[in-house]
Parts: C-alpha cells; structure tokens; sequence
C-alpha cells in the first residue's frame, strides 16, 4: 500500500513530538527508574528458566525433607510446603504472569480495536448499538466481570486470561472509536472513499494504522493493572491451578502455613507488588508525559 | 439540566438492563450445565431432563428471559445450589458486614486521600509530590490480599495487638448481648451503649478496614491531584493570589472546591472498586460478608450465588454512579 | 523627583525542551505615582507575562527571570521572598485580568469573594466587609448591588463580570493597578463604560495605573504616556501626545493604521501571518522580518533606543537615518 498524503505531513510535527516527549520522559527520574525495571523484569521472564537455581521446582517436584526452610543461602526465599525452592518459583512466576497478561491485553485489543474502529468509523446506528454495548460492559466494577466469567467457564488459567480479555475491550473500543471518528474526516480517507475503496480496507487499511499508537501505549500502561487481575482470579482459585508457579496461587497457598512460615506469602506477594508498581509508575509517567495538558511547554 | 439528568437517568436504566442481560447470557449461553449442579454430582440423565424442566431451561431463550426478569423483579436471585435457600435472603445476611467494611474503608480513604493528593499538588514535582505519588501508585498497585496476610503476621502474629479475623471476638459474642437492630454491628452496638462490643468490634475492623481502604486512598489521592493540577492552572487563582489571599485559602477553598467534582466522581467509582476488593479481603479475615459468600460460592461454584452478588454489586455501582453524575450535575455553578 | 515603580533590564524567558526563548526585553520603563501608563502591543508580545512578572505569578517552570530589577517604592519586587510579595500583592500592587469569565470563582457567590478580600486585607468582621463590598459594588457603577452580591459568576453578563473583576481588584485596597486589557472580550459601548469606570476610579482613588491594551486607541483614551511593545521589546515610548504626532517605528505606524478612525474607513490589519518566533532569535532588531521599511543593518544589530524629542524615545535604525542625534551610532551587537 502507497503512503498515504496524510502521513506524510504529519511527520514533522511527529518528530517534534517525539523530541518532546523523550525530553519529558529524561526529566523523570521515577519514570526512567521504572522503565528499567520493567525492562529487567521482561528479560528475567525471557531467560527465567535457565537461571534459577531449582529448577525441578518450579513444577511438582517435592523435596519432602526440606519442606518449610526459612530463608537462607541454599534457598533465598525459603522453601514451602512440598520442599520447593521459592525463589525458582517466584523467578520462574514472572515469566507467567508477563506472559498471561500479555495474551490477556492482545486478545482484548483483538475484539476491541475492530469494534471501535467499525463504530468510529461508520458512525450512525452501528456506532450507537456497539458504544451503548461497551457502556453497559464499562458498568461493571472492573474485577467482577472477570470474576464471573471465569467461575462460569471453570477455573483454569486460559479462561482467566479470556475472562480479563471479556471484561477489558470496551476501555480500547472506547478509545479507537474517538480516534477513529477524527481520522474519518481527513482527506485521505476521504480520497480512498472516492476512489471505491470498500470499507472494510478503509477501515483496517487506512483508519487503524492512523489511530492504533495510542490505544497501543494505552494497552502497555494497563499490563499492570492485568497482572494484579489475574493474581487476584488465581487467589480466589479461578486462574492458574496447582502446581504452576503463578505467584496469586502462590499466595493463595500460603495461607495454611503463613503465620509460621512469612516467607511463603511475603515473596510472591512482593513479585506482585513491584511488577504491578513498575508497570503502573511507568504507565502513570508516561501519560503524564503524553498528556496535552502537560505537554504545553 | 434536566434534561443532562434525564438522559443520565434514562442511560442508568439501559446500562442496569444490559448488565442483567448480560448475567443472563452469562448463565444460559456459557457451557455450565445449570441443571446438572441442581440435581448434584451423580445424578441420572433423566433426572437431567426433570430438572432442567423444572427450572424451565427446556423453554425458548426469551421465555427464559422474561423469567428472569420477572424473577429479578420480584427481588428472586434464585436459590443457592449449596444450601438450597434463596440466595437474596442469604445476600441480605452478608449485606451489612459488608456495607460496614465498605463504609469505614470509604471514609478512610476521603480522609486520607485528600489532603494526600493537594500536598502533591501543591508541591508539584518536589520530594512530598514524589513520595505522595509514589504511595498513591503503590497503593493501587499492592495486591490486597496480600496485604491483608502482612498486616496479619504484624499486628496479630508478631505484635499481638489486633485479632486475626472475624467480626467480633469469640469470648464477647458468649459473654455479651449482641444487639441487633440495624444489622450494622459497629451501628447498633454504639447506639444500644454497648461499648465493650463497640470496642471489639473496632479492633476487629481495623485491619480489613486498612486493607481494603489502601486502592481508594490511592485512587482518591491521584484524582485529587490531577483535578488540582489543572485547576491551579486557572486564571482564578492566579487572580486569587493576585489579590494577596493567603496560600492556604487559595489551596484548600479556592481550588479545592474546584476540584470536588471529579473528586465525588472518584470516590463514587472507588465504592465500587472497595465492594469487589472486599470480596479479596473478606476471605482472609473470615468477614462475615458478601465477599465471604462469594468466595466459598466460587469454589463449590455455586451459579445462583455467584450471579446474585455479581448482579448486585453491579446494580450497586451503576446507581452510585448515576448518584454521583446527578449531584455534580444539579451543583447549579458547575457547567456541565 | 523619586521614582515610584522602575523597571531596569529586565529580561524573562520561557525554558522549553527546544531551549531556551526570551519573551520580555526592557531596558527601562517608569511611572510615576498617580499616572496612567498605557502598555500597547498585539497579542504574544509579552504584555501579560510583563504584569505577571511584577506580581511575581508567573508559573515557574516554564518561565525564568534571568536579570534585572522592578524598584517598587524602592524596593526590589524580583528579590523579596514569596512571604513578602504575599503581603505586596492585594495590599500594594494588584491586577485586574483580561478574561472575567475565568478569572472569577465559579464555585462562589461574587459577594463572597470580595467579602473575601475585604476581610483578608483589611482584618475587619464579615459584617463590615458585607457593608464594604455593597459599597464596591456600587462604586463600580452595578445597580441592584445585594442582588448582584448572591449571584454565581455564571448568572452574570460579560460587562457585569467585569465590574466585579475591578471592583475585586479596588477591594484589595492596592495603590498601583495593573489592567490587563480589561476590555478584551467586550462590546464595544460596555467598552466605552469600562474605560470611563477606571478613568474616574483612578482619579478619585488617585492610584497608578499600568494599563495594558492591544489597541492604541483605546490607550490613547485614558493614559498620558505609552509604551509600544513588540516581541518583548519596547520599540517605542512617550507621552500619547508625541507618540501619536509623530510616530517613527514601523509597528507603531501599522498599529495607529488599526484604529478606525471614520465609519465605513478601512482599516489596515496588523499583518501578523509572518511568524515573530524567527525574529526572537535574530541578533538584529525584532520586527525585521514584518518590516516594510527594513534595512540590511537591522537583520545584524539591535536597535538602541533613541530620543526624538522630549519623552519621545524610539528604537530603529531607521527613524535616524538623517543622522540625528541620539542612538543612531550603534555598536555591533
């Protein structure tokens, strides 16, 4: 497909949007930090199997005679109920939840970008039906939906993930479609129009490509938020199941033994924390420095 | 105006419908076998068919529907397929304790969250800015239930100052009257003069109380903030400051009430966000609660009554929002 | 004679990720106690960021004041701390901004917020200052005063908005004023009753005014001496009198050329398609590249101000091409 006019005149502002923002982001210092980290954090799922210590641990394998250890230098997190390495696991839970919060968000983008771009970009009777749907899924408390979807579709760690993507979509249908409304009116689209281009390539040909960057940084700013959910769905026993290492299950499990044994619930729990604090940090940082408001200089 | 309330009102209704269609298609159209739960494990195939007749999942979609609806209407969430008894009468068993822990959170959260976010505001990218957004970040980012387990091997383990769980401890439910009254606890022991149950009650709401206000704290923090930001950036407070008022009035009523639209929007939305976190934290604590409910429904997968607290926490959080929309929007010095 | 307010060399920037941008350039600029001094220039020439500057309430970041003085009954304004500007702002020096609509408190009564005020600036009970701001009220000319004070921001009309943003500013009890072009959004005959409003205030109060205005008509109405600015530079200054006579910039000829004089006349606009931000970092003079009349010496060398005749000052190359005196040697800049 030939570039169309309209991108290539946005280009020099784009450029000094991105100075713009690569100048916001270098005065954060919160920001950067927290960019590192997730950075750290992603490499650590990439490689996790090959660098912790047990890694026989991380799935059924009991150690019987070692079981309940504090921390110390053969195991630094301790060990738990079956004689498992928590530190291999914890290592091996990020992995996991990176992974299933991934899966979760594309899947949610997958239902949600076609439904806002067809809504934004057709408009009338089609708009209306879909946007009133996505209002009545927004109306839901955010963890419920998921949480009833994934007790009625059994609990497993796949229909957790389809359960967050059920109940998410709607944020990105809502967002797409305000783009996409926008970019309608632009004349290469129009142009496309003129020529009898059919809808369906105006729409994912012309109208997602111009409207998909922020519904894209949307998306990473929520991973941390997926990733809370599904520790939370794990806890209530509706995500990942005995003996995968997911650090919600992790917890979960740790209830029997915790108020004798902190380190069982202190160090999944603190994975959580840290993953979902980084990711929030710098999702939080990067509105801000993508946020018009701000951005006046 | 009037219209905007309206419209809101009437939208209210729509989202309330699509939200109990929704938990219809999630009952009928998702692979559950509804009738093969009634009649329990071991059941044959005919008694399948019986119950399936009996619960009339033999009858069209939309006569199905209009059951529902009716049922709904007549406040009938169905029974539980656990204890067999009518899952709204349970609700309403589990409904206080709830309302309490939501309630104390709540205002937990308005007290603290405020006053967090305009320090943030009003030192903007200096070390209380930094260290306030760190806390409201971190606070929505901490896994409650995890939380609650912390505080736990704290005060009740390792400092032995607060009880583990439960409403009430279990020596005072055996010595003392429990009044009943409102079915609110904290309420009804406070305004009988019973104080040794008043007492217990509090140092047994603490902790739940802190875990499940710690997202709101957070979210009423940011919001505060952001709201501040943009109105501190208004010509009105430079024309306040202008006028030599002091900081302090400029800051907490020039600005602030500026700023308590989205600020009861938020805390509208985090009531909302509490009542679903409780369902997190309750278990921990053994809170007598809907929480407490759902989460030992969800593991015997009793439908009826994950759908009946799922309904109604929905139902609950849609009006709140309507409340929340409608207030702001009848403020006549508000432009809506 | 001592100088009541003074400005020196002051030079203010807004820092941005591009770097850095200077907005206001003046060298010197003074009023005397009682005047009206008239500020003209179009809109982005710096008058606002001049009156913030003085109030210290430009938000930092962006801006910067990098050097110079604003002597204010001898004192320096840009080195006390913000406790004792607090004091300074509302009690001595106080502004009256440009749009009623924001600048008022939507969320109050307008009575409120000059009890306000009143209250904080002159410590009396709430009673007294009811009694105070009816009288403000009043004073600026609004009819039905206890019905006005009850009313929301919203439920007022433009012209009434304004009256209550002077009469906000009058309350504080300030001796010198700054009106940031008070009649910016209003109709042309509630104009004219703004105008006289201040006229007759600043006579019977007998503050200072510095009255900043994007059109020199309306400065010529009501003050005595004038400052042109362009691009944050002063390019032209005096009494009205001589300044209208005899204009010499460029800009100010294109800015007199704005003003209809005669019904059905045309008015030449202020050509302002060309982009001044180019101008800003020339080292010659700021209105090059708008100028019909420049010169190859004004792309390279910044004007200095000159003397005309009198108070008559101006700053271009070519208002001294006869070579007449004042500052038409320059040194290369």
């Amino acid at each position: 497909m030939t570039k169309s006019p309209g991108i290539i005149n946005s280009i020099k502002p784009r450029i000094r949007e991105i100075r713009l923002s690569l100048y916001l982001l270098g005065r954060n210092r919160l920001t950067r930090l927290s960019l590192g980290v997730v950075i750290l954090l992603v490499l650590t799922a990439l490689v996790a199997p090959f660098i912790v210590p047990y890694p026989e641990h991380i799935e059924a394998e009991t150690n019987p005679v070692d079981k309940l250890l504090p921390p110390s230098g053969k195991y630094f997190f301790g060990t738990d109920e079956l004689g498992r390495d928590i530190f291999s696991r914890v290592i091996y839970g990020t992995r996991i939840s990176l992974q299933t919060a991934l899966i979760a968000v594309g899947l949610a983008l997958l239902i949600g970008i076609p439904l806002g771009a067809i809504a934004g970009a057709t408009g009338g009777m089609v708009d209306e039906v879909i946007m009133r749907i996505t209002d009545i899924f927004l109306s839901f408390p955010p963890l419920l939906l998921a949480i009833a979807i994934a007790a009625f579709l059994g609990p497993s760690l796949e229909n957790a993930m389809l359960a967050i993507a059920v109940s998410w979509w709607p944020w990105y249908t809502r967002l797409i479609r305000g783009q996409a409304v926008s970019i309608r009116e632009r004349q290469f689209v129009k142009a496309a129009k003129a020529i009898g281009t059919p809808p369906a390539r105006i729409i994912f040909g012309h109208i997602v490509p111009n409207c998909i960057a922020p519904v894209i940084v949307q998306a990473s700013m929520d991973i941390g938020g997926v990733i809370l959910t599904i520790a939370s769905l794990s806890f209530l026993g509706l995500g990942a199941q005995p003996p995968t290492p997911e650090w919600g299950l992790m917890v979960s499990t740790s209830r029997n033994y915790f108020l004798n044994a902190w380190w069982y619930s202190i160090f999944p729990g603190l994975a959580i924390f840290v993953t979902v604090l980084v990711f929030n940090l710098l999702g939080d940082g990067l509105r801000e420095i993508l946020d018009p408001k701000t951005r006046k200089i | 105006m009037r219209s905007f309330i309206v419209k809101r009102v009437l939208l209210g209704i729509l989202v309330l419908f699509g939200v109990i269609l929704i938990t219809f298609i999630l009952t009928r159209v998702i692979p559950s076998n509804p009738a093969a739960q009634w009649v329990g494990q071991r059941a044959t195939a005919e008694q399948i068919e019986a119950a399936k007749i009996e619960l009339g999942l033999d009858k069209p979609l939309y006569v199905q529907l209009g059951r529902y609806l009716a049922d709904l209407a007549k406040g009938d969430l169905g029974r539980s397929l656990r204890s067999h008894q009518p899952v709204s009468a349970e609700l309403r068993a589990y409904l206080p304790a709830t309302i309490e822990l939501v309630l104390v959170s709540t205002i937990v959260a308005v007290i603290i969250g405020i006053p967090l976010g305009v320090a943030s505001a009003k030192r903007k990218d200096h070390m209380v800015d930094h260290v306030s957004r760190f806390f409201s970040v971190g606070a929505v980012s901490l896994p409650t239930f995890w939380v609650g387990m912390f505080l736990q091997l704290i005060f009740y383990r390792w400092l032995e100052l607060l009880p583990l769980g439960g409403q009430l401890s279990m020596s005072i439910k055996l010595t003392h009257e429990i009044p009943h009254i409102t079915g609110f606890l904290m309420f009804d022991s406070l305004i009988t003069g019973n104080f040794v149950v008043f007492k217990d009650a509090l140092a047994h709401i603490i902790l739940p109380g802190i875990t499940v206000a710690l997202y709101p704290i957070g979210l009423v923090a940011r919001m505060t903030r952001s709201a501040l930001l943009e109105i501190l950036d208004e010509d009105y407070i430079r024309a306040a400051r202008s006028y030599g008022l002091p900081e302090r009035m400029v800051l907490w009523s020039y600005a602030l009430k500026n700023s308590l639209g989205p600020t009861a929007t938020v805390v509208a939305l985090s009531i909302g966000y509490t009542l679903v976190n409780t369902f997190l934290v309750e278990a921990i604590f053994s809170w007598p609660g809907i929480g407490s409910y759902i989460s030992s429904a969800v593991i015997s997968l009793d439908y009826p009554a994950i759908m009946g607290v799922t309904i109604f926490s929905a139902c609950a959080y849609v009006v709140l929002n309507l409340i929340a929309d409608v207030i702001i929007a009848l403020d006549p010095r508000v432009r809506v | 004679m001592g100088e009541y307010f003074k400005i020196k060399d002051l030079r203010v920037g807004f820092k941005t990720f591009e770097g850095h941008k200077n907005v206001l350039d003046i060298d010197t600029m003074v009023l005397n106690k009682g005047e009206t001094f008239g500020i003209v220039g179009e809109s982005g020439a710096g008058k606002t960021v001049l009156a913030l500057t003085i109030l210290r309430l430009l938000s930092s970041p962006p801006a910067v004041i990098e050097s110079g003085s604003i002597l204010f009954n001898g004192e320096d304004l840009l080195q006390k701390p913000e406790s004792e500007m607090r004091k300074i702002r509302g009690r001595h020096i106080s502004m009256i901004f440009q749009d009623p609509m924001s600048t008022l408190n939507p969320v109050f009564t307008v009575g409120e917020q000059i009890i306000r005020v009143f209250r904080n600036n002159k410590r009396i009970s709430r009673k007294e200052a009811e009694k105070e701001a009816l009288g403000m009220i009043e004073m600026v000319k609004l009819p039905d005063a206890k019905n006005i004070m009850g009313k929301y921001p919203h439920e007022l009309s433009g012209g009434q908005r304004q009256r209550i943003v002077i009469a906000i500013a009058l309350s504080c009890g300030a001796e010198f004023l700054i009106a940031d072009e008070p009649t910016r959004n209003l109709d042309v005959t509630i104009q004219a009753g703004i105008l006289k409003l201040i006229a007759e205030l600043q006579r019977e109060l007998g503050v200072t005014v510095l009255f900043i205005a994007n059109n020199l008509g309306l400065v010529s109405a009501i003050c005595k001496r004038v400052a042109i600015l362009n691009a944050g530079r002063i390019v032209e200054t005096g009494s009205v009198r001589e300044v209208l006579k005899d204009p010499r910039h460029p800009y100010t000829l294109t800015l007199l050329n704005a003003i209809p004089r005669n019904k059905g006349e045309r008015v030449n606009r202020v050509n302002t398609t060309i982009k001044e931000e180019r101008d800003r970092d020339l080292r010659g003079c700021r209105y090059y590249s708008r100028c019909v009349e420049k010169r190859e010496v004004c792309r390279d060398s910044e004007p200095v101000p000159g003397l005309i005749l009198g108070t008559h000052w101006v700053a271009c190359h070519r208002a001294f091409e006869g070579g007449e005196p004042g500052g038409g040697q320059h040194t290369e800049g």
